[in-house]
């Protein structure tokens, strides 16, 4: 049965105010608003660590129909700061649902608001930028919200990446991806290799995938040195490391741009995803910018240049790497955005160093890009026969 | 990689007429290809059939053939044109099924024609169920288990492993034909036969029922570089077992995780690649168990179709037009998304609100036929609206089908608003039982008390769709609290706007006027928005003006200062009102655009070309009702709306929309109702001293049962205010007419009947006009080949007139000019004349288009619609240089097509009543070879080269049917009679062999022979009508078998000719383009 909420506001730093009903748990939860175009998925986005900070917005309007299951979460917890869309399910519908959206964002502390003009609110992001905003249940007086929503920190130069990463050390445990309808043929086949991710907010499938693809994976917290990345407790040396995925501005990240620079000036071979792309651009000398508003959403096209081939991809990053970075020619741009020819991949010409901004994990989103895993292990293989 | 070089030009094959199945969603995405080759510099080469379409417009490719879809027609097509390629994707079925005829015949090889998009052996992969079961279970995805038998005696072995029920789908039908669920043996053991019957390779694939599953569609392309994408994901609120044509679907799928979204899509992708379409679009079906995710395949079409154009108008992405450029050697990111003209069409459309798809049916015009709906489609059209939420764009999508309804409830005639609502039982047996009402019973069951699991378990349907229901039923509840509309808080009363309930709904609950309800909202400052429809949820600005309304805050509408001129459409297809009345919808807007005018389309027919965004300025896919109109009117402000060229459905507005002060472009609604009103007509004809059979109009029984003794029977019946001759009826006597008077019509004062003595035996005759006020052009006189008493509709016939004599054409053509110019016409005018014995009679004129406009249009090579709509807004008949339309050398014979095949069981009569779906044209220079052509395009198979003829006629008829019979025995045909016709035949000296009636219980009797295939013609006059007569029965067998059935001697005599002059000279194809080249 319909559910009546409180009355809600969300304020943006631009003045504009948008009235709706809030749902989740109530108060106010302030960050930079985005929109995210994906028809499906919101489970894996509200649990996205790269969403710290952020207050997402979703395109689709009919959100929360089959509610909350026990396998699609990408941490274990939720990340955004809000939640703002246009329909709130009454019920969840889905055989492998436990628990309905409003229940969960209750439990999880997560202030969402329903029954916004979610795409003017949409068409404003993109003409303005994305923009510091608050949504609130509590405050009822829309100047006061605005006035707050203007002393939000800016998204430029924040670290958010302590506030998401894992304390401790650990092997991934957690098994291997099972999304897919067939499995790449072989993927198991062959060595296991050893490899380190750091985890800047690593999404769970991307180690799932990583496992998937014949890697042990062990997770190391953002701050680890680079002796702790490059040997575990026991001594065991790493065949590889990846970066992971993770929230806020990559150029404000200098120990982990540093760590990464060790890892390439030894020749360990270095992969990395969104956030670890653009901290591997730095290492490599590059530099990053904020896009307007970001790309978030499964419907991205990307040109793999290496073989011509468009893949339709899972996006979420507010930060571009620079294309001067291939000025020189040392580095390789592989993959470059179709709907605004942005930096989408890089590869070092002569060390073993590989890149996408995307996300080849998907959850959610297509999974055309899963080839990457396969390719990073490939290069791998090649290394050692 | 760029468009290939080594082809030059490009044959297409349209779909031809419109049948259940194959709509006008043909006509669009095949105008979109053909003006996506030229673009390209390519030469199109045109096979269609179907005259009322925009691609069989002169305009639209550069060699168009109205002539039959057949491979020896195209064999011809292809001789004289000698294409360099085939582009058999984009017609359908048909298109698909020519194409492989062509190849199976060596035609393609012989004279070099390479395929695009699809190779024969990828259709055959797809279309083939053992085939494409096999190559499914290749890649590891699963099909419903299933066998493929071709005799009946493997498919009573084969029941015994798969059980009951099951699903039976016969082999390369389209829309399923032939093919349902089955329960029993009986029904099993029928359904097979039909289904082997049907199916042109001999074979059904008998299934694995997943009655019950969720029911989904992908609309997948992909590029010769094997780039794919999914377009678009459609989910079925019916649950497997209902038709996807006959499911209400939305889009996108509502109820999937991303994890089972993407698998689903993962599938999508693995079975194009594997079945190895290169380039195109396909549409692939899925079912999900709800109880464990289980997923199956169930079919694939490796070609554009109705779900691909739903996709297209749901999404803003063209498929078809983006289908045509990827077979010509282009890949997804070298062609620029229209909408965005920014981005790359290599991207998935992100869609920030909700599409609903409604099915229309006509079991109203099939009594006999079961509605139940099950796996072979029964729908004739389809109404789609878009909204912000499901709950919105639902009741818009239910008041869209003009059934009457007005959203999710609350219409004029609801049962749950009376005193009086539907009994438990009755509910229970409408949702237990999938059919086209099912919608709102499941309303009726929430008001009633049943349980969301209650109606689930009866239904197979999401919890998420009851629950949205419920929440509607909860809003209806809420504004039930309130005695009147006044009470209604402005947040309730936007709330229920948000969630699409109309102001019709609340005036019927309110019992308050619309207009009223209109007032109150309009005061309260609650006002619709309109929002772009924009394939990215606003991420990119779009550039195309595609808009639907909803009730948010901001609305995107760019508004120009430029003159603009609205065009109503004509809605969801029905019988009586098809894409004929889109093609004059379109032409307006052509017309209109020409002459400088901002053209503002508005319609809610999703197979259109109406409703392509590059057809008009500005689009809004918007139901046809006077709330809806009106609000896009005062948003824009058009210098005027034409209502006359959709059909009924924007005329039923005209009157209040001319009360709420919109300007009606042409004849004014005045003078459409003048036509209308019967003593104000009759005053007229006496007036202009023009001749009308004898006739009145009764308000009850008495009245009529005097006006028929009055005027003498037969009495033609109908009500006042139809199209398609809905309720139409021939009455004999007293008591068939107190009948109809009192069951099945509604007769009141303010909705009379029309009684006019039948004139038997007469020749009926159509004209289509164009006047500007002053100067009338007739455009079209057309002789009916059937006699007068068939539905002009249902009519074949012909223009130039062949057995009129000059005369009575010269009184024809007066008569139809003085009666424009006194009814005020300002545009188009069909007027309907009989004539008896030379003398003729006006039996009905209509001041609007009609549905032989686009048949007269390319019968005389002058586009009248456009003529008309410019006449419209000012440029006088002079002006344009229209004066005088010649007489074509050349004949063009129009034929109907009927459903008569998915509704077994029914008889094939025709009568007053419209029973055709579409139609086709047949055109020569010699009238017998363009007869014959329209019958070969119909899909009547005439046996040209002999057989044996069933001819059996009614009394009356028997002396006329002896010249039948002479000229049958003439040209070598055996003929069989019973005893009757037989005898008068003997004293004629004509020969034929006896055979029993079926009522004689003597065996073998006439059922037998026709169904032992030893009948290849019958021509039936028919005595008595109705499934259970002996007529009846022959006559649905006969279109099981596929036997042409002849039911009037006019008929007879036309197909006759139309064999001698085959026989003679056979036949040629000839362009459009060339009948009209300057001498």
């Amino acid at each position: 049965m319909r559910r009546t909420g409180p009355p809600a506001l969300l304020a943006l730093e631009d003045g504009s105010v948008f009235r709706g009903e809030g749902f989740g748990a109530d108060g106010s939860c302030e960050g930079e608003v985005v929109f995210n175009t994906s028809l499906t998925g919101y489970q894996e986005i509200l649990t996205d660590p790269s969403y710290k900070g952020q207050i997402v917005t979703m395109t689709a309007p009919l959100i929360g129909n089959y509610g909350i299951n026990s396998e699609d979460a990408e941490a274990e917890r939720a990340w955004v700061e809000g939640f703002v869309i246009r329909e709130l399910s009454t019920i969840a519908s889905n055989f492998r649902s436990h628990e309905d959206l409003h229940s969960y964002l209750l439990r999880s502390g997560v202030t969402g608001i329903e029954g916004v003009d979610t795409r003017a609110l949409t068409r404003r992001i993109r003409e303005q930028g994305a923009l510091r905003g608050i949504v609130s249940t509590v405050e009822r007086d829309a100047d006061t919200l605005v006035d707050r929503a203007r002393s939000i920190p800016h998204m430029e130069g924040r670290n958010l990446v302590n506030e998401v990463t894992r304390r401790r050390e650990a092997m991934w445990d957690q098994g291997v991806s099972t999304a897919q309808f067939l499995p790449e043929p072989g993927a198991f086949d062959g060595p296991i290799f050893d490899l380190t991710v750091i985890d800047f907010g690593a999404k769970w499938n991307i180690l799932r995938n990583l496992t998937s693809h014949g890697f042990r994976v062990r997770v190391v917290p953002a701050d680890a040195s680079l002796e702790t990345v490059l040997a575990d407790g026991a001594g065991i040396v790493p065949d590889a490391v990846f970066l992971s995925n993770g929230p806020g501005d990559p150029s404000v990240l200098t120990h982990a741009q540093n760590v990464a620079r060790g890892i390439i000036e030894k020749g360990v071979p270095l992969f990395g995803i969104c956030l670890g792309h653009q901290i591997i651009a730095h290492a490599l000398g590059g530099r990053t910018y904020k896009l307007p508003f970001g790309h978030h959403g499964g419907n991205h096209p990307v040109m793999d240049l290496t073989t011509n081939r468009v893949e339709i991809t899972a996006q979420n990053h507010g930060f571009a790497v620079h294309e001067d970075l291939f000025k020189d020619g040392q580095i390789e741009l592989t993959h470059k955005s179709l709907n605004d020819h942005t930096v989408e991949g890089l590869r070092h010409t002569k060390l073993p160093v590989m890149s996408v901004q995307h996300h080849p994990e998907a959850a959610p989103g297509p999974h055309d890009s899963l080839y990457l895993f396969r390719r990073f292990r490939d290069e791998l293989v090649a290394r050692i026969s | 990689m760029p468009r290939r070089d080594d082809i030059h030009s490009i044959l297409i094959i349209g779909s031809g007429p419109i049948v259940i199945g194959q709509a006008c969603e043909f006509d669009y995405s095949g105008t979109q290809a053909c003006k996506a080759l030229r673009e390209e510099g390519y030469k199109v080469i045109l096979v269609n059939s179907n005259p009322a379409t925009i691609m069989t417009d002169p305009e639209t490719a550069d060699r168009t053939y109205i002539e039959p879809i057949t491979w020896q027609a195209i064999e011809k097509v292809i001789a004289q044109e000698r294409p360099d390629a085939l582009l058999p994707t984009l017609g359908g079925q048909t298109g698909l099924n020519a194409a492989i005829d062509l190849h199976e015949h060596g035609v393609l090889e012989k004279y070099g024609v390479t395929m695009l998009g699809a190779q024969v052996d990828v259709i055959k992969k797809a279309e083939d169920r053992q085939l494409f079961k096999d190559a499914m279970e290749k890649i590891g995805l699963n099909c419903p288990e299933s066998v493929v038998v071709s005799t009946l005696e493997h498919a009573m072995e084969v029941v015994e492993e798969i059980g009951l029920p099951c699903i039976i789908r016969p082999s390369f039908t389209m829309g399923g034909a032939g093919g349902g669920v089955v329960f029993n043996r009986e029904e099993y053991r029928e359904v097979v036969t039909r289904g082997l019957m049907l199916s042109p390779v001999t074979e059904v694939l008998v299934e694995q029922s997943v009655l019950g599953w969720k029911e989904y569609e992908l609309e997948v392309m992909r590029d010769h570089a094997d780039n794919c994408v999914v377009i678009c994901s459609i989910e079925n609120i019916d649950p497997m077992g209902v038709h996807t044509g006959d499911s209400i679907t939305v889009a996108p799928s509502l109820t999937l995780t991303d994890r089972e979204y993407q698998i689903m899509r993962d599938a999508g992708f693995a079975c194009i690649r594997e079945i190895g379409v290169e380039t195109g679009g396909s549409n692939i079906q899925f079912a999900i168990n709800p109880k464990n995710g289980e997923m199956i395949i169930i079919e694939m079409n490796p070609r554009v179709s109705r779900s691909s154009a739903l996709a297209s108008k749901a999404t803003g992405f063209p498929i078809a037009k983006f289908a045509a450029k990827l077979a010509v050697g282009y890949t997804l990111d070298e062609i620029d998304n229209d909408i965005t003209r920014k981005t790359p069409a290599s991207f998935e459309p992100s869609i920030d609100y909700c599409v609903v798809k409604v099915p229309r049916f006509a079991f109203e015009k099939f009594p006999d036929a079961d509605s139940t709906l099950g796996s072979q489609m029964k729908s004739v059209g389809e109404a789609m609206s878009i909204g912000r939420t499901f709950k919105e764009a639902l009741q818009k999508a239910l008041r869209s089908t003009e059934e009457g309804y007005a959203g999710f409830g609350l219409h004029r005639r609801d049962p749950m608003l009376t005193d009086n609502p539907p009994s438990r039982e009755e509910i229970e047996a409408h949702l237990g039982r999938p059919n086209g009402h099912r919608i709102h019973y499941l309303r009726y069951a929430l008001r009633s008390g049943f349980t969301t699991e209650e109606i689930h378990r009866l239904t197979g349907i999401d919890p998420w769709f009851l629950a949205q229901f419920e929440d509607l039923v909860a809003t209806e509840d809420t504004l039930r609290a309130h005695p009147a509309l006044a009470d209604v808080p402005d947040a309730l009363l936007r709330r229920a706007k948000r969630e699409g309930f109309a102001d019709a709904q609340l005036a019927n609950l309110y019992r308050m006027d619309e207009m009223a309800v209109r007032a109150d909202r309009i005061a309260r400052g609650i006002l619709p928005t309109y929002k772009l429809v924009d394939t990215c949820a606003a991420e990119f600005e779009a550039a195309t003006p595609y808009y639907y309304s909803t009730w948010e805050d901001e609305c995107e509408a760019r508004i120009s200062d430029r003159p603009k001129m609205m065009i109503l459409g004509s809605g969801p297809n029905r019988i009586g009102q098809g894409v004929e009345f889109d093609y004059c919808c379109v032409h307006a807007a052509f017309a209109l655009r020409d002459a400088g005018y901002e053209t503002i389309m508005v319609n809610s027919n999703p197979e259109t070309v109406s409703t392509d965004y590059d057809t008009s300025d500005l689009l809004f896919f918007e139901p046809l009702t006077l709330e809806d109109v009106l609000n896009i009117h005062d948003r824009l402000k058009p210098e005027g709306v034409i209502v006359q060229f959709g059909g009924q459905t924007p005329l039923k507005l005209a009157k209040a929309l001319e009360d709420a002060g919109v300007k009606i472009l042409g004849t004014s609604p005045d003078s459409i109702d003048l036509a209308e009103d019967r003593e104000s007509f009759a005053k007229i004809l006496d007036d202009l001293g023009l001749r009308q059979p004898p006739n009145g109009m009764a308000r009850n029984s008495t009245e009529a049962l005097e006006i028929a003794r009055r005027v003498g029977y037969p009495v033609l019946v109908r009500p006042s205010y139809v199209l398609g001759g809905r309720g139409m009826m021939l009455v004999y006597d007293d008591e068939s007419l107190v009948r109809y008077v009192r069951s099945g019509v509604e007769v009141s004062d303010d909705r009379p009947v029309l009684l006019d003595r039948f004139l038997e035996d007469a020749i009926e005759v159509d004209v289509d006009a164009i006047c500007d006020g002053e100067n009338v052009v007739v455009a079209g006189i057309m002789e009916h080949i059937e006699e007068a008493g068939v539905h002009s509709g249902d009519s074949q016939c012909s223009i130039p007139p062949p057995t009129l004599p000059k005369h009575v054409l010269d009184e024809i053509r007066v008569a139809a000019e003085k009666l424009a110019r006194a009814v005020e016409v300002i545009g188009l005018m069909n007027v309907q004349f009989a004539v008896q014995n030379e003398d003729v009679y006006v039996l009905e004129v209509n001041p609007r288009a009609s549905r032989t406009v686009p048949y007269v249009s390319k019968a005389i090579g002058l586009p009248i619609a456009k003529v008309a709509a410019l006449a419209m807004s000012g440029t006088s008949l002079p002006d344009q240089g229209v004066t005088h339309v010649p007489v074509p050398k050349h004949s063009s014979v129009k034929a109907p097509v009927f459903p008569f095949n998915r509704f077994t069981g029914v008889d094939v009569v025709l009568g007053p009543e419209m029973q055709s779906t579409g139609e086709v044209m047949g055109i020569d220079a010699d009238f017998g070879i363009a007869f014959a052509k329209s019958l070969m395009s119909a899909g009547t198979h005439v046996p040209f080269e002999g057989g044996t003829v069933f001819l059996s006629v009614k009394e009356e008829d028997r002396e006329a049917a002896n010249y039948i019979g002479e000229e049958l025995a003439r040209l070598g045909y055996g003929l069989v009679s019973t005893a009757g016709t037989r005898a008068t035949l003997a004293a004629a000296g004509v020969e034929a062999e006896l055979v029993h009636k079926i009522r004689e219980r003597v065996r073998p009797n006439v059922l037998d022979l026709l169904t032992d295939g030893k009948i290849d013609l019958i021509i039936n006059t028919p005595t008595g009508r109705g499934a259970r007569t002996d007529e009846g029965k022959i006559r649905a067998a006969a279109v099981e078998k596929g036997v042409a059935c002849i039911t009037t001697l006019s008929g007879a005599a036309a197909a006759i000719n139309a064999i001698d002059r085959i026989r003679e000279a056979g036949y040629t194809v000839k362009a459009l383009q060339d009948y009209f080249a300057p001498a």
